[in-house]
């Protein structure tokens, strides 16, 4: 079948292109908003103070100017630095970002490509990040940078686990490893015979949802999880001799995977763009009101993260590798187990 | 046994939290948001910050007190204050007296681009001729333009505030700024 968009056929080049460029605007657009209504705003007002009011209306056009900002400032490659691996790292890790968006469905149709192993490719493109972070580590040519790599290798690979672990669970309950069936069965599912609110898996997998949010955490290296970008003792780790737009894709890469990791939690967990079968609104609803849906969830989940972000100091380094080993880990372990037996006795 | 206690953890998330709450909705949660009035925080520019009465903003000299003792330029740490002055005749205190000899002003600057604010002067002046004054806008473009003159150091003498009142039941009187 050919799609139609306002009644022109379009080619499969012509409807992938516009689909691409709709999902980077999506992921630009809700990247920007996290960060104005975030990082700008709600950590001002823990802190009693307003943030910034200057640039736009409450200072809404702030990102806009930082932008600018760091577009004017020098673009400095260290001379030591190994200048092809140090200029494509950053390259790298913002791929890793924008690929995931690709099969985060945000209505019944509107989904780059809709993998039939879907969360799968999710979390095996954010484990790719690594490769980009170890090698602006390794090519700065810098100790601190080589130090902030290896930590961030350390905790991505510790904290990968918990994080498909956690998974594991929602895929046994919705029988499948495509986002739609996921985002489906919770549409569709019922709590003891009553389908009211569908079956959201935060209902059922409250415990791999909480491993799954701690796990994002040390993926996006936010606060407590910070130590490959502790600037108190590295400076900024694998970032500290990039500057000008090379650090504005890190900082980008940072905000939009924090978009990403919580558009796949509310994919996961919160039933993602779909609202309840039972309240009876077709794919034509869905296909305009999807997408809000969608993204209002992942925004309060990012909010969650960043005020978890703002609140708590940094754990060490082996509190943080023992938290991953000896307590997520195991955990989801016994969630994967419990899941399981549950689901073949109902 | 301890009483069972809610982790840390979230406690300091409902701290975080309950501090938005109170700056966005500084008139209770049913009323409309607004941060300005509930953040601690001053929006520069559109409006002054009131400073503390003892606030340690410039130093201000009345000069007809100094007597160039040179107490001040030599316990400061900078060695930011330049004082020069000459001896002078001025006129008997009683009719048919001695005329006084008197140390007469010709250099008195502070250099505020090096003064640390440490305040050591103005304890030191054994005749009230330096005070602290409150007010903090007089940043300069120029580097240079920091130093302040005697006539420049006088003109802050105005905005010197009196003296806080002592607590009551204390031996010292407070003193007067003189004006």
């Amino acid at each position: 079948m050919t799609p139609t968009i306002l009644g022109l056929e379009l080619a499969y080049w012509q409807e992938t292109t516009i689909r691409v460029l709709l999902g980077l605007a999506a992921l630009l657009l809700l990247t920007g908003g996290v960060v104005y209504l975030y990082l700008f705003k709600f950590v001002s007002f823990m802190q009693s103070r307003l943030g910034p009011m200057e640039a736009g209306p409450y200072g809404s056009l702030q990102l806009l100017a930082e932008v600018g900002k760091w577009l004017q400032k020098e673009d400095i490659t260290t001379e030591n630095a190994d200048k092809t691996v140090f200029r494509l790292a950053p390259a790298i890790v913002l791929a890793s970002t924008f690929v995931m968006f690709a099969v985060i469905p945000a209505g019944p149709s509107a989904v780059i490509a809709d993998l039939g192993t879907g969360i799968y490719f999710v979390l095996a493109m954010s484990g790719l990040s690594v490769v980009g972070i170890l090698m602006a580590g390794w090519a700065s040519a810098n100790k601190y940078a080589l130090l902030g790599a290896l930590r961030a290798a350390g905790q991505l690979i510790a904290y990968e686990l918990p994080l498909v672990l956690a998974v594991v669970g929602v895929v046994i309950s919705a029988e499948s490893l495509n986002l739609q069936d996921i985002v489906r069965a919770q549409s569709e599912g019922a709590i003891f015979g009553w389908d009211g609110i569908g079956n959201p898996f935060i209902l059922t997998q409250i415990v791999g949802f909480t491993i799954f949010l701690i796990a994002v955490q040390a993926e996006l290296t936010q606060s407590p999880f910070d130590m490959p970008v502790a600037e108190s003792e590295l400076v900024h780790g694998y970032q500290v001799e990039y500057s000008g737009i090379r650090f504005l894709v890190y900082f980008i890469a940072e905000f939009a995977t924090a978009v990403a990791f919580a558009a796949v939690a509310s994919t996961l967990f919160l039933g993602g763009w779909a609202l309840p079968a039972s309240w009876g609104l077709g794919d034509g609803v869905m296909h305009v009101v999807g997408p809000l849906v969608v993204s209002a969830k992942a925004v309060l989940l990012v909010g969650v993260v960043f005020w978890v972000r703002f609140t708590l100091p940094r754990f060490r380094e082996d509190q943080l590798q023992a938290l991953a080993w000896k307590f997520l880990i195991p955990i989801s372990l016994a969630n994967i187990v419990v899941t399981g037996v549950l689901k073949v006795v109902f | 046994m301890a009483k069972p206690q809610l982790p840390g953890i979230v406690k300091g998330l409902g701290i975080t939290l309950k501090t938005a709450f109170e700056t966005m909705f500084p008139d209770g949660p049913l009323r409309p948001p607004a941060p300005s009035k509930g953040a601690a925080t001053v929006q520069y520019p559109h409006e002054k910050e009131e400073p503390a009465p003892r606030a340690r903003g410039v130093i201000a000299l009345k000069e007809e007190n100094c007597t160039a003792c040179m107490l001040c330029a030599r316990e400061c740490p900078d060695w930011c204050i330049y004082i020069e002055a000459h001896k002078t005749l001025a006129p008997p205190r009683r009719a048919g007296g001695k005329p006084r000899s008197v140390n007469a002003l010709d250099r008195f600057d502070i250099d505020f681009s090096l003064c640390m604010y440490c305040g050591i002067c103005v304890e030191v002046c054994p005749f009230e001729a330096l005070f602290w004054s409150p007010e903090y806008e007089y940043s300069e473009v120029r580097i240079q333009d920091l130093l302040h003159d005697k006539s420049r150091l006088d003109q802050w003498m105005h905005t010197v505030p009196d003296f806080e009142p002592l607590e009551p039941g204390s031996e010292v009187k407070v003193k007067k700024v003189p004006r």
